[in-house]
């Protein structure tokens, strides 16, 4: 008996017509009744996800579910349908997706309370989750674009929401520009896949490439080629690089968009199209060392630039791109598993921060950079508390949620081999000291936000918490990162690894082994484990150091070191490079070559010049018809001459001969 | 060199002498009566061929009804010596040469054609009258009658042209 | 015995003179006439192709021919008396109303 999991359609579609009713209606109403469209059908959404999982896990006894609704596109032997499945990592995607989403709804009835487009916002909002859900739930990689497509959409409308703002409108266009790009690597490793594989559709793709030869390292086999630009399609959708430009922009949505879009699910489409087509990576290995490094480079370019930024939003941004690295690289050393845990506990504490960041921009009525708060501490207390649950769990603190799952990715890099003896180790170490760095960043936030004197002017601002529509979700999500991770505690601290367990039949032996005997594989847990922690530790010392003790010493550092200081308070310029380098010259194109010369000169100048040939020619013929009665005598003659010497021709031809 | 042929020839000079005379004369008068020679001259060339129904004919209503109808006209209006203006470029300029190519072509065509322009078989046979109006009557009774319809229009038609205004 | 092939080309040579009469005289009954000489020289060779065929049908057309002059004759001196009426000049360059 599984009603609910047999109508899988129904967990997408309700958020669906939440949007459109919304959407269509909504400009009207009170916002209590968009209140409760918006959180019904979400919350009604992720009810059922829940019916469905149980009836997979009980009912069902977690085998492979998958159902064909209605076919969508049939040409010859291709077929795409919409097509929904449910299998392990489905379980935990859409949990994810639907519970923080259905979070981030309450929170957001708090937030936007006072603005103008409330109802816009919520059919937004509701649009994303319904594309989202297609996402996570889609059978074959057809449907997944679609749903690809969506959330890029969504995040489009929701980073421009105040579109009178020309930033925000701008920082709209960049992130579906952006996104376009990788979208074009993704749908060419689409068009590689079908060519090879005639199929796009999962179970019959991956049951066709298992028992192929895995390509051979270094060689650009058909399965490389498809994987890197799979992966190009997650770089620009999970913000990696290069084409991580548009999250930090993307702050200039509001910030619940940036917790559920920017934080929580949207950026984690990519590490799930990595882990979902897990198989066609694990036979090409020299993707899967361009995952790794790639992500291990963005975790640490991107912590580098976090140190420095005022904004506390950008802060953030920064940390999600860095974080999303370090989910690439548990992807790219084989670690699935571990990958996709780090991305639901990144999931319940990154969406805290971000809407703990927004409670303090509310009570700071707008304000946003870091230098002019200060002492917020006892004011705001149930948002400094959930605050610093959740950056004790990003900066890897055990027992909390984002120790297990970083110390796994690192555990695997650090046995990887793929590449080489020592690569393993050189990501291990890069990932050890961007933890560091991560560390650090999160508690110079905590210190520059929360403790110390105001620096802002008391008279003038007068902070306030926030109301429980806001602090609830706050609170749910901080619980979640305290115990969050103790699904996957390794058998080391006494637990087992549970998360692991279950996702096993669907990455099943994905897992990078070494040959190490179970003793010595503790032994070598316990060794990193601790490391890590003092790693973190470090961090927070040194920022305690510099904010707490010396807060004259920053200010100093950074007449020190001007150079380095001002290169990644701005981004090591790398907007400004890529406007100089390709914008600029694409737009030099568009105006000089393809606007003034091709459309004004060659496109215009056809269209004009016929229209003045005619006009010239009919000046020209005018003077034919000038009354003159002997020049229409004389073209009489003539006419006469050409029908006389056409009737005749026969007998003129040979005379013509004679005349030349 | 017999004798119709040197009939011919002085026949044709007369008839290309009147043309040229009707091309050269600036009053209309002296045009007419270059006119009247080339009429009677080709009226000479029919009687060589054997057609005296036809020379008849172009003799009494060519040049007895037509002929003098114009002379009429030119004596009605008074028309006097040709005035000259000259204001069409086009006569001007490709006059001349389109002429003579009219001409050229004419009788290019035709003399290439030679061959197969088959010389009479009985030359200078006088042709029968009656055998020409049964033809008229039987075969061509159709066109003779349209004709004979034309000229009544043409008859109406120069009447009403001719009348004065009605007060 | 006169070839006829001659009177063709005599044909021709008129048809050219009237034509040349046509484009370069400017007073309307000169033109008028120069018509009736082109015409006069198609019944020529009418006449000239009658005899060589044998037929009496070249005749029938040529009467024909000159009973359609006749009729045009008369209307034609009819419109140029009404043209004196009117532009008080028989240059046919003064009649030029119809240009654009």
């Amino acid at each position: 008996m599984q009603p609910i999991l047999e109508q899988l359609w129904i967990i997408p579609l309700l958020p669906l017509l939440g949007s459109a009713i919304n959407g269509l209606f909504g400009e009207k109403w009170p916002n209590k009744i968009v209140n409760s469209v918006a959180l019904g059908s979400t919350g009604l959404s992720f009810l059922f996800a829940l019916e469905a999982v149980r009836e997979f896990v009980f009912v069902r006894n977690q085998q492979f579910f998958r159902k064909e609704y209605f076919d969508w596109i049939i040409a010859g032997n291709f077929r795409a349908g919409f097509d929904l499945q449910m299998d392990q990592l489905t379980v935990v995607m859409v949990l994810v997706v639907t519970g923080v989403g259905f979070l981030i709804h309450i929170y957001s009835t708090g937030y936007m309370a006072h603005e103008g487009g409330y109802y816009r916002f919520f059919s937004y909002l509701n649009l994303f989750m319904f594309f989202m859900l297609i996402l996570v739930l889609a059978a074959n990689y057809v449907l997944l674009f679609v749903g690809w497509e969506g959330v890029g959409l969504s995040s489009y409308l929701l980073i421009g929401f105040y579109f009178l703002r020309k930033s925000a409108a701008d920082a709209g266009k960049k992130a579906f520009i952006v996104n376009r790009i990788g979208d074009f690597g993704f749908m060419l490793g689409m068009f590689l896949l079908f060519r090879t594989f005639h199929t796009l559709d999962f179970k019959t793709l991956f049951d066709a490439a298992a028992p192929m030869a895995s390509d051979a390292f270094g060689h650009l086999g058909t399965l490389t080629a498809a994987c890197l630009l799979l992966f190009m399609g997650a770089c620009g959708k999970s913000a990696q690089l290069p084409l991580y430009v548009w999250l930090p922009d993307a702050m200039e949505g509001p910030t619940p968009v940036s917790a559920l879009i920017h934080a929580a699910t949207m950026v984690t489409a990519g590490v799930y199209v990595v882990a979902r087509s897990h198989i066609l990576f694990t036979h090409a290995p020299t993707a899967m060392l361009v995952v790794a490094i790639v992500g291990c480079a963005t975790a640490f370019f991107a912590a580098t630039i976090g140190l420095a930024q005022r904004d506390i939003k950008k802060v953030l941004a920064y940390s999600t791109v860095s974080q999303l690295g370090y989910m690439f690289l548990g992807c790219g050393v084989g670690a699935f598993g571990a990958g996709i845990f780090h991305l639901m506990t990144h999931a319940f504490f990154k969406a805290l921060l971000f809407l703990a960041a927004g409670s303090v921009i509310h009570a700071m009525g707008g304000e946003q950079d870091m230098l002019k708060m200060g002492g917020l501490s006892r004011k705001i207390k149930y948002t400094y508390w959930t605050m610093l649950i959740a950056t004790l769990a990003i900066a890897g603190i055990p027992p909390l949620a984002g120790f297990f799952s970083k110390d796994s990715i690192l555990l695997s890099a650090f046995q990887s081999e793929n590449g080489g003896g020592s690569t393993g180790h050189i990501l291990y170490g890069v990932g050890l000291f961007t933890a560091l760095l991560t560390s650090f960043y999160m508690f110079r936030l905590i210190f520059l936000t929360f403790h110390g004197k105001p620096r802002y002017d008391e008279h003038h601002v007068h902070v306030h918490e926030s109301p429980w529509s806001m602090l609830g979700p706050l609170v749910t999500l901080a619980v979640l990162s305290v115990i969050g991770g103790w699904v996957a505690a390794p058998a080391l601290w006494g637990g087992e690894d549970h998360f692991a367990n279950f996702l096993g039949p669907v990455f099943g032996g994905a897992e990078a082994g070494s040959a190490i005997t179970e003793a010595a594989r503790h032994q070598l847990e316990l060794t990193l484990a601790i490391v890590a922690v003092l790693a973190a530790l470090a961090g927070l010392g040194v920022a305690f150091w510099l904010y707490i003790r010396q807060p004259g010493k920053p200010a100093e550092l950074v007449k020190s070191f001007k150079g380095a200081y001002t290169a990644v308070y701005n981004k090591y310029y790398v907007d400004e490079l890529y406007d100089a380098v390709i914008v600029q010259p694409l737009m030099w194109i568009s105006t000089q070559v393809l606007w003034k010369a091709v459309d004004v000169r060659v496109i215009d100048g056809a269209v004009n010049g016929v229209a003045e040939s005619l006009s010239n020619t009919g000046d020209a013929v005018r003077h034919t018809q000038s009354g003159n009665t002997r020049s229409y005598a004389v073209w009489v003659v003539v006419g006469a001459l050409v029908v006389i010497a056409i009737i005749f021709w026969p007998a003129l031809k040979p005379a013509l001969g004679m005349v030349r | 060199m017999s004798a119709s042929l040197i009939i011919f020839f002085l026949l044709a000079a007369l008839a290309i002498l009147g043309a040229a005379s009707l091309i050269f004369q600036r009053h209309p008068i002296h045009a007419a009566l270059s006119l009247i020679v080339v009429m009677v001259a080709l009226a000479g060339l029919y009687l060589l061929m054997g057609a005296e129904f036809v020379a008849a004919v172009q003799i009494i209503v060519y040049g007895g009804a037509i002929m003098v109808l114009f002379v009429f006209v030119i004596m009605l209006l008074n028309a006097g010596v040709e005035e000259r203006t000259n204001f069409s470029k086009m006569a001007s300029i490709a006059g001349w040469p389109l002429a003579l190519a009219l001409t050229g072509v004419l009788a290019a065509a035709m003399v290439r054609a030679g061959p197969t322009v088959a010389n009479p078989a009985n030359p200078g046979m006088l042709s029968d009258t009656a055998t020409l109006s049964t033809l008229l009557f039987t075969d061509f009774v159709y066109p003779f009658e349209l004709t004979s319809f034309l000229v009544l229009v043409a008859i109406l038609g120069a009447m009403v042209l001719a009348q004065r205004e009605q007060k | 015995m006169v070839p006829t092939i001659y009177y063709v080309i005599l044909s021709a040579i008129l048809f050219g003179m009237g034509a040349i009469a046509f484009i370069f005289k400017q007073n309307i009954i000169s033109i008028f006439m120069s018509i009736e000489l082109m015409l006069n020289a198609v019944n020529l060779a009418f006449v000239a192709f009658n005899q060589a065929w044998g037929k009496l049908d070249g005749q029938v057309f040529v009467l024909f021919v000159i009973v359609v002059a006749a009729a045009e004759a008369a209307v034609g001196l009819g419109i140029i008396i009404l043209i004196q009426r009117n532009r008080q000049s028989l240059n046919v360059e003064r009649v030029d109303q119809l240009k654009l």
